[in-house]
């Protein structure tokens, strides 16, 4: 029988032994990844050329409405007068159209706006703060006309969770990490900010 | 007139709709002064804040260290669990934590083209470095789900030993899968299935003009909360105890830690006041009044816990590789490859989502089947290993359970406490210490 006092030193000797390895399994884990690690972070976007406008955008954001929303590549824009994105397809508008009704539009909250330019040419911008990022009007856009409208999300609302919910029910895998400086994912080159 | 020719092209267009859907209409010439606007794009959140974040945890750390070891302030710690509930909690969303960077590590170990954030790493890291040194301080009061948890403790009920050592175990299956998923890059569950996350979102501090939608995409996960918090009330930190899958690892570093708390840094005179005042069933009595078991009927069972736990290790892989393919089922091209196979033998009429996005990649079916393959076989090799985990936590505990451990005073587990402070109100030796006026009649509060 070892006397108590001679165990409880083994028994130190255990700790002092655990405690050591933990602090070079913890040091040495800290050290690894301290070399594979980026300042700035990452933050999470769409890949528009995965996108399928399947609508989970608007539903599964922890944010409500969504953070993501339709952006305008102005660039890539053809101005067209019947915007598929802009009117549902099989609308026929009529020439006292300037700036049709709620009803008359493709986008259920109303979020794009329409302006004349020129001849047959129409502007189209979005009001992000009436855009639930649902992608009607990038179906529209991309199926009849340029493109140039497409889901990002936008990070001024994003509040960047670990696991992005909507990036989880995402079916086709358009949403991923990339880097904190360059967070955009965007078509057409031109763009500000 | 000219609207028609539109239409007319339009048809054209949708007609000999071809994979380049890039400028079907020719941009227009603007002869008046109009500038086509620039797309606009706002920034993410500055990257200061991420040391904003790392410098609240390191003073919280080094707070809840001090408290509990130093000043030994129950009251300091409840301050500081409710400062460190609305900072991580509901300012920050509760995210990131330090219980989903374990899933963010295992990703970048598993998956090398993967960067973790310096914020996540340092969530990571702080806290085990923390409980090394000071024991599980972090649970304490830094925590945001411990903090809701610990806020909410009413009136605790003792939880019988057999089924705290029971459910003590969760934790670690709950680790082991989390690390599974995480690294093959297959989803988050720590995240997926935190409790708390919609109650922080409730209450949209840092954006006062949005919702959040916790009333919506994740009810289910508000309801769970709800039950954490109502089952909270009696039964004290439910999560922490026996789901956190990072409270795991600090009780197994909270063994080895070099500081800890004590009831009194004085002399003990096993008064056993303490023994009821921990919530958490912590506390531990002396061994030496306990009648010894033969020392024969120990060693016996030591050795058949030896022979045993290769067969447990052999039998929980082999079942961790069987359920392999199944678990398989959380990676997103097995769900694809599943949907297309599905759909090709005819088993489901019609496409979904998912697969009219594979479809688009123009991909052959034969690729996404190879790759779904290559992952499965991941998660065969993964699910030996999950397996064998489950097995060892379970073979360590029978062990733990075996080994005779010489305590002299009443002392709080090493591993099981989690720093909160409460015993230190209940030791007269204390209270004589502080000197406070003893616990008898009309207990201060």
């Amino acid at each position: 029988m070892a006397d108590p006092k001679k165990k409880m030193s083994r028994r130190e000797m255990f700790r002092k032994g655990a405690l050591g390895a933990g602090i070079v399994g913890v040091g040495g884990a800290a050290a690894l990844l301290a070399a594979r690690t980026a300042k700035g972070g990452t933050v999470w976007q769409i890949d528009p050329e995965k996108c399928v406008q399947c609508g989970q955008c608007a539903t599964y954001c922890v944010i409500d409405p969504s953070a993501v929303k339709c952006v305008h590549a102005y660039a890539l824009c053809g101005y067209c007068d019947l915007c598929f994105g802009y009117f549902p397809p099989g609308f026929e508008p009529s020439e006292s159209f300037e700036q049709p009704a709620a009803e008359a539009q493709l986008c259920p909250t109303g979020a794009i706006k329409r302006k004349w330019i020129e001849g047959p040419h129409y502007e189209y911008t979005i009001d992000e703060d009436l855009c639930i990022g649902c992608g009607k009007c990038i179906k529209g856009c991309n199926n009849f006309g340029n493109g140039s409208l497409f889901l990002q999300v936008r990070h001024n609302r994003c509040v960047n969770c670990n696991e992005c919910s909507i990036a989880a029910a995402c079916p086709s895998n358009a949403i991923r990490r990339v880097p904190a400086d360059h967070p955009y994912l965007l078509k057409g080159e031109d763009h500000k900010g | 007139m000219k609207r028609f020719a539109i239409i007319v092209g339009l048809v054209a267009a949708a007609l000999v709709s071809t994979a380049q859907a890039a400028e079907r209409f020719a941009l227009p010439q603007f002869k008046t002064s109009y500038v086509r606007p620039l797309t606009e794009v706002p920034p993410a959140r500055p990257g200061v804040y991420e040391f904003v974040d790392i410098g609240a945890l390191l003073v919280a750390l080094a707070a809840a260290s001090y408290l509990a070891i130093k000043m030994r302030s129950r009251r300091g710690l409840w301050w500081l669990a409710l400062g460190s509930l609305l900072y991580f909690g509901f300012w920050r969303g509760g995210c990131v934590c330090s219980i989903g960077a374990i899933q963010n590590v295992a990703l970048a170990v598993a998956d090398s083209t993967y960067v973790v954030p310096l914020a996540v790493l340092a969530f990571f890291i702080l806290p085990l470095v923390f409980t090394l040194f000071f024991g599980r301080t972090f649970c304490a009061a830094v925590c945001p789900l411990g903090a809701i948890q610990d806020l909410v403790i009413a009136r605790p009920v003792k939880v019988p030993a057999y089924l705290e050592h029971a459910l003590g175990l969760l934790g670690y299956v709950y680790l082991g899968a989390a690390v599974l998923f995480a690294a093959t890059g297959s989803a988050f569950i720590i995240c997926e299935y935190d409790p708390f996350v919609s109650f922080f979102r409730l209450v949209p501090f840092q954006r006062p003009g949005d919702t959040m939608q916790a009333i919506n995409g994740s009810t289910n996960m508000l309801l769970v909360g709800a039950g954490f918090l109502a089952a909270g009330l009696f039964i004290a930190r439910p999560y922490c105890r026996w789901l956190c899958p990072l409270g795991a690892v600090l009780r197994l570093l909270g063994l080895a830690s070099k500081w800890r708390v004590t009831i009194t840094p004085d002399e003990c005179v096993q008064c056993r006041l303490c023994e009821d005042s921990c919530p958490f069933g912590a506390i531990r009595r002396p061994t030496r009044d306990e009648p010894h078991a033969p020392r024969l009927l120990d060693r016996r069972r030591l050795a058949t816990l030896i022979v045993v736990v290769p067969i447990v290790l052999a039998g929980s892989g082999v079942l961790g590789g069987w359920l392999g393919p199944t678990m398989a089922r959380m990676h997103y091209t097995v769900r694809v490859a599943d949907r297309v196979r599905m759909e090709e033998t005819g088993r489901v009429a019609g496409t979904d989502d998912m697969s009219e996005a594979f479809y688009a990649t123009k991909q052959p079916r034969e690729t996404l089947y190879a790759d779904a393959r290559d992952v499965e076989h991941t998660f065969v090799i993964g699910g030996w290993l999950l397996g064998a985990w489950v097995g060892l936590v379970i073979a360590l505990k029978l062990i733990q359970l075996s080994v005779r451990r010489t305590r002299n005073d009443w002392e709080p587990d090493r591993g099981t406490c989690v720093s909160c402070g409460r015993c230190f109100e209940f030791c007269p030796v204390e209270r004589d210490r502080l000197k406070k006026k003893p616990l008898s009649g009309k207990a201060p509060a």
